[in-house]
């Protein structure tokens, strides 16, 4: 039988949303506060849902302590306390929590080998969320 | 199609352990979970339903009727449980969070007449949780 665990991380980082292509006038008109050259920050919560056969020996999806240490090693330690604006990933994308939600997916889909990544969830603020799953319809 | 959510609290304990694994396999897999004596939660259950909104009643399940159902079939059930002991179900099945989610559905399904049954999510701590759509 197919089920779906969520477990829900997080991590505090900085950012500026400012794109290069476009004016002075055109970035304080799109991002507002959020172009402020100095950044400011979020405490993010990240839900990762995966999918799968819950397995008839373990009666899991997944070993939680598999997907705990994946999330810890390759996405907390990663954005955990960073200014996103400086990070690699973010050098051509501005990191809005739309872009910052299809990079994490990104790790978790080429990386995580244990289930099926069926989607992400970034709450940016306790008002604001987002959610990815690889382009598919995301299930409720 | 309007969907309709009911949340429910029980508190119960469990116990992780496979007789067919080795003891070392055990404590590998599933680590502290393995503990005999059992550890608790306080699980949180959110029960979905589906379907039309009565032109008359302008429901699409008469609520009281889910809350007692619900009441009757799984918190009465389950509630300061050790699910591995007194709960017959898990005699051989481990009671991790899916395997409660997909009991919970079953639990529920044959009992709901008004309304179909769309998800069970069961909340083991705030910051994990299942759901089970009642897939294959």
């Amino acid at each position: 039988m197919k089920a779906y665990l969520t477990r829900r991380y997080w991590f505090s980082a900085s950012h500026r949303l400012h794109c290069a292509d476009m004016t002075e006038a055109e970035n304080k008109e799109a991002y507002g506060k959020c172009n402020n050259p100095h950044g400011h920050g979020h405490n993010y919560a990240v839900e990762v849902t995966v999918a799968g056969q819950v397995d008839a020996r373990t009666g899991m999806v997944c070993n939680l302590a598999d997907l705990d240490r994946f999330v810890h090693e390759k996405i907390v330690q990663r954005f955990d306390l960073e200014n996103l604006n400086t990070l690699s990933e973010f050098q051509q994308v501005v990191p809005t929590t739309e872009n910052l939600c299809m990079e994490l997916y990104g790790i978790l889909e080429n990386g995580f080998t244990h289930a099926q990544v069926e989607k992400v969830r970034v709450e940016e603020t306790m008002l604001n969320s987002f959610e990815y799953a690889g382009g598919r319809e995301a299930r409720h | 199609m309007v969907y309709l959510t009911r949340k429910a609290e029980f508190s119960a304990s469990h116990s992780y352990n496979n007789p067919e694994f080795t003891p070392e396999e055990n404590q590998r897999i599933f680590g502290k979970c393995n503990n005999p004596h059992g550890h608790g939660h306080n699980y949180t259950l959110e029960v979905t339903v589906k379907g039309q909104v009565d032109g008359r009643s302008g429901f699409v399940v008469d609520l009281k009727q889910l809350k007692d159902i619900m009441n009757r079939e799984v918190i009465e059930v389950l509630d300061h449980r050790f699910l591995n002991k007194e709960i017959a179900e898990f005699t051989n099945i481990i009671p991790t969070t899916e395997n409660l989610a997909i009991d919970i559905w079953k639990r529920l399904q044959t009992k709901l007449k008004t309304a179909e049954l769309h998800r069970v999510r069961v909340y083991e701590t705030p910051d994990l949780f299942v759901d089970y759509f009642g897939e294959a």
